[in-house]
């Protein structure tokens, strides 16, 4: 559907910018086996730098939408387009390329258990090949942006919750990518904690990362009063920017 | 840093897997040595083809003082006019190229050739005990059996033996040897890469955790896939070594041993050079198709 004209190819940086870094267009999922789409009929736009609440119940569609981006589901209809790529057209072997420019983080922080703060954010470096003094670089950096300065050679089991989803955010943007998603990052994190993870992905938001982050907690959508998508039984109910967790209307 | 990387994540793949990798190792080693087995006869039985295709004769032994053969009874020997007359009428034969007489001394030498001037064979047989014949060459060695039917029952004639018969009665036995070495080398090889497929699908299992990273975080296929096919590979090449030395050992210990029975068309080391590189080149490739196969089932990508 969009044909790459000379001009896109020339200046993608240019084409980056304005087009917007995700795009849904009418993108439906129905899961085997299950009549209910998990997405029906979706379209929104997420411009570079945006920060994204992605709301609603459990089984409204949240996760679908981030594992769509990922490419590690396919729609059944409509298109969508990650960091100027159009994901139909997307090869099998290109996939690790856009998920390079895409940091993820759980509410289960997915770290290795055998690895230290520092191991476990180089991994993410090393698996992709960068040279081992770039690796010995930016890896202290990060572990700084979240805060987590004098504890590189701590195992996660010593660390609190908190921590180790900073070691988790650490790992998501030692990268530096594009778009980092977060599923729940707050869920097993109590409130006090919660404030200080939201800090730091603001942190990496103002840093023109975008940031889309799947969310059950009022109070911090609510406090940060950024965009708020809300989905509904797999459909856009609600767009807002400047929105707040409950229905504002 | 990329292999330093990838290397590491193997040793850690094959020691987790210790009991499975070395099952690998003993099935493929085992398989392997047996491929290599019916090659090696194979290249046994032709080494002796070539050897014996221009030596073959067909013997016609002569009746000598008391030959205990049916032929023979009732006669003193051959005598000399009952030579002569053999030697024409073998001559006379249209598919006969050329004869010689092999007297009893020439008959005890070829003898203590053959199995050694100090065997206790030799010592215990004497000259006069050796029976005096005809080596009859023929023309094409497929059409001895009307020479041994012209020959069988002439007077002085005590048997007549077609070499050629002998050695493909030896040739059979050697065929079936490489046949039964082959079936099992095959059934080995079908175990072998079930074990290979189950160990790296436990590899993978026990190593969920790290690949789900990788793949979220962007690593190639071959990054992701490299270290289990590689696990593979070296239980493959491991196992291959332990081949090698086997079939060394069978080379010396059973090879070359027959020499001592049937001489000529000896296995050498350049034989065996080119079967183990074969039986190498086999394994790995066994295991890596394995790793690879079932890793496409088991790693979603």
């Amino acid at each position: 559907m969009v044909s790459t004209t000379p001009a896109t190819v020339l200046t993608p940086r240019l084409a980056c910018r304005d087009a917007p870094v995700i795009h849904f267009d009418n993108v439906s999922k129905v899961y085997v086996n299950q009549n209910r789409p998990a997405l029906d009929h979706v379209s929104v736009d997420v411009d570079k730098g945006e920060f994204v609440f992605l709301v609603g119940p459990s089984g409204s569609g949240k996760s679908t939408f981030l594992r769509l981006i990922l490419k590690e589901e396919r729609p059944n209809s409509g298109a969508i387009h990650v960091a100027g790529k159009d994901l139909s057209r997307l090869t099998n072997f290109k996939i690790p390329h856009l998920r390079r420019r895409i940091g993820c983080v759980f509410q289960d922080f997915r770290l290795l258990p055998n690895k230290n703060v520092y191991e476990n954010v180089a991994f993410a470096l090393e698996v992709i090949g960068k040279p081992r003094r770039f690796i010995r670089k930016v890896v202290p950096e990060v572990v700084e942006l979240v805060g987590l300065e004098g504890k590189a050679h701590r195992m996660p089991d010593e660390l609190s919750g908190g921590e180790q989803q900073r070691v988790a955010m650490a790992r998501a943007f030692v990268n530096r990518p594009m778009i980092l998603l977060a599923d729940e990052p707050t869920g097993n994190i109590d409130p006090a904690t919660s404030i200080g993870i939201m800090k730091v992905l603001d942190r990496i938001n103002r840093t023109g990362t975008t940031v889309v982050m799947a969310t059950h907690d009022a109070a911090i959508v609510d406090s940060m009063r950024k965009r708020v998508v809300e989905l509904e039984d797999g459909k856009i109910v609600r767009d807002q920017s400047r929105g707040v967790y409950g229905q504002a209307y | 840093m990329r292999a330093n990387f990838i290397f590491s994540e193997v040793w850690i793949g094959l020691r987790r897997n210790l009991t499975m990798t070395i099952a690998v190792v003993v099935t493929v080693a085992i398989g392997m040595a047996l491929l290599g087995v019916g090659l090696m006869i194979n290249a046994q039985v032709s080494n002796m083809k070539d050897f014996w295709a221009d030596k073959v004769e067909v013997s016609v032994f002569l009746c000598s003082k008391d030959a205990p053969f049916e032929a023979c009874k009732n006669s003193r020997g051959v005598t000399a006019q009952e030579k002569k007359a053999l030697e024409g009428q073998i001559r006379a034969l249209p598919q006969v190229q050329d004869v010689s007489f092999e007297n009893s001394a020439a008959a005890y030498e070829n003898f203590k050739i053959q199995y050694g001037a100090t065997s206790v064979l030799v010592n215990a047989v004497k000259v006069e005990d050796m029976p005096e014949s005809f080596r009859v060459k023929l023309k094409d060695p497929e059409t001895y059996d009307a020479v041994i039917k012209a020959l069988q029952g002439a007077p002085g004639v005590s048997n007549v033996i077609n070499q050629k018969e002998i050695l493909e009665r030896w040739f059979s036995l050697l065929d079936k040897l490489r046949w039964a070495a082959l079936v099992v080398a095959f059934i080995l090889v079908f175990a072998a890469i079930l074990l290979i497929g189950n160990t790296v699908r436990l590899s993978a299992y026990n190593r969920r955790r790290e690949t789900g990273i990788m793949r979220l975080v962007g690593a190639s296929n071959l990054y992701i896939q490299l270290p289990f096919v590689m696990e593979g590979v070296i239980a493959g090449l491991v196992g291959g070594v332990v081949a090698a030395s086997l079939l060394i050992i069978a080379k010396v210990f059973l090879f070359d041993s027959v020499q001592t029975y049937l001489p000529g068309g000896q296995l050498g080391w350049n034989d065996l050079a080119s079967v183990i590189t074969l039986t190498m080149i086999v394994g790995v490739l066994i295991c890596l198709l394995a790793s690879f196969v079932t890793l496409r089932r088991y790693l979603r990508v």
